[in-house]
């Protein structure tokens, strides 16, 4: 069949049955950025997760009546120790300086912190943050040591808050994907039925399946690559109007996705989008197109 | 060209075959009529030569294949040897009369310029010169099948099968046609037409085969309709 045929073909085909086809995009357009969206939110939890804990510490609070002795045999021993990256020494007063700084807004939580109420500490920072356990038993009931807390802990409610946000992303794309396919498949029945004649024609007088079935597919594939452009759109106004000019804005303490995320995100959408829409026209041309 | 041998063929959920043990062997260049009563398995064996249909026991020989050994994606290039002309004469409405006939060359691929140069000449050999600018439903019904049987011959296939294509005219109509189907049978086009025309089949006085309940009660050269009616 030739290109130029081939085009005027579509291009009948797509006015015949123009309601269906824009809806079609939009719905494709809509669901594929819902989905560029969940791998974006998912993008973002990974970064805070990078920032945050590669930030917090793991803390080594040490007793009241700890010796000069214990407090450098345990330091000696933090600097050796294979699975740790850095060691700081914090204490009281400098504990009792952050805590000042931390807590500003609360005179009267500070007012009860008398000078020697904060432990002293080392603050350990763990080449692998997971191997947390390991090295804490290793130094729980070492002399001169009260406890060991990781501060990850206090994380954990916020990351599960937001893996619950990041898997109902998924989960709404899903759905909203399963709802393109489904608009896909009765388009193109449509679309088949409305050229039953042309396509009786074709297959009485010997067309080859492919060039029967090529303009159903090339404009599945037509309205996949529109669909998947106006996903794309959506994205980058996303991205420009809710990021950067508004959480970015309130939200400082933590970085944001940036445009090289969002582009590889297009990247996922797009292919996932044409290969969508050719994949299911094909499987409802086999069934509802007899060649 | 076209043989069938022992050709039954029973579709799922009828008690009777629309096809009993049929054989009949039709050579090159030959025209024959595919007489008998509605449901008597006229339409089956049209089929069954297109591969629209396969038998359920039986061979059925087209162009020098047996259709039952050829696969699938060579139905095709079986179809572009067998032109098909109907009673509703299944134009495009919305396509002109040359657009109609150039249809069937550009979806086999056909260079443009060979269609700007054959379409003329095969609207010419129907009487429709001149007219290829019309859309069907500025033609007559004659004139429509015209463009039907330009269509199926534009390709020279060395088949024409012709089911009704008298169906929905009139008399007078119908005798052009038939001159027409006759002159594209004189190109060495065997011609296989199944009619309820009896006017038309006595005064052709061309090979007869009669097809009731599914079987073969007579095959005639020269024959008349029959005597049924």
């Amino acid at each position: 069949m030739r290109s130029q045929f081939l085009a005027s073909e579509v291009a009948i085909g797509l006015r015949r049955n123009l309601t269906m086809t824009f809806a079609l995009i939009i719905t494709l357009g809509l669901s594929l950025a819902m989905f560029g969206s969940a791998l974006l939110i998912r993008k973002q939890v990974d970064l805070m997760k990078d920032e945050w804990y590669d930030k917090v510490e793991v803390s080594m609070f040490l007793d009241k009546s700890v010796t000069q002795d214990q407090r450098l045999t345990l330091k000696e021993s933090l600097e050796a120790h294979p699975e740790i990256q850095q060691v700081f020494y914090e204490s009281s007063a400098d504990a009792l300086e952050n805590a000042k700084e931390q807590f500003r807004d609360q005179p009267d939580l500070l007012a009860s912190i008398g000078p020697d109420v904060l432990p002293e500490s080392f603050r350990v920072k763990l080449k692998d943050p997971a191997k947390f356990e390991d090295v804490a038993s290793e130094y729980r009931g070492a002399p001169g040591v009260f406890e060991v807390k990781d501060q990850r802990e206090f994380f954990r409610p916020l990351f599960r808050i937001l893996d619950v946000f990041r898997r109902a992303a998924f989960l709404g794309a899903g759905v909203a994907l399963i709802a393109a396919s489904l608009l896909i498949f009765n388009t193109v029945r449509v679309s088949a039925f409305t050229r039953r004649r042309e396509t009786g024609i074709m297959r009485l007088v010997g067309a080859s399946n492919l060039s029967i079935q090529l303009p159903f597919l090339v404009e599945g594939a037509l309205a996949g690559v529109i669909g998947a452009l106006f996903a794309a759109g959506l994205l980058a106004g996303g991205k420009t109007l809710f990021i950067d000019n508004l959480l970015s804005k309130v939200i400082t303490f933590t970085p944001f996705v940036v445009w090289r995320d969002v582009w590889a995100v297009v990247g996922v959408v797009f292919p996932v989008g044409v290969g969508l829409a050719v994949l299911l026209s094909l499987l409802t041309l086999r069934k509802y197109l007899r060649v | 060209m076209i043989t069938l041998d022992n050709v039954s063929k029973h579709y799922p959920n009828t008690a009777r075959p629309a096809l009993s043990d049929v054989t009949v062997s039709i050579d090159k260049g030959e025209f024959v009529f595919l007489v008998g009563s509605s449901g008597s398995g006229k339409s089956t064996f049209l089929r069954l030569l297109l591969k629209e249909e396969a038998p359920t026991s039986g061979t059925v020989h087209v162009a020098g294949k047996d259709l039952a050994k050829l696969s699938h994606w060579k139905v095709p290039a079986l179809r572009r040897q067998i032109g098909c002309v109907f009673q509703d004469f299944r134009l495009l409405p919305n396509k002109t009369v040359f657009q109609n006939v150039a249809f069937a060359l550009q979806v086999i691929g056909k260079h443009r310029h060979t269609i700007e140069k054959v379409v003329p000449e095969v609207l010419d050999l129907v009487g429709l010169q001149g007219k290829g600018g019309r859309l069907p439903d500025e033609l007559s019904g004659g004139e429509q099948q015209r463009v039907a049987i330009a269509r199926a011959f534009v390709n020279k296939p060395m088949i024409l099968i012709a089911d009704e294509p008298t169906g929905n005219l009139d008399p007078s109509t119908s005798v052009g046609i038939m001159k027409l189907l006759d002159r594209i049978n004189r190109t060495g086009t065997t011609v296989v037409m199944a009619t309820h025309d009896a006017v038309i089949v006595d005064s052709m006085r061309r090979r007869v085969v009669e097809l009731d309940h599914g079987k073969v009660v007579r095959d005639q050269t020269r024959g008349v309709y029959g005597y049924s009616k």
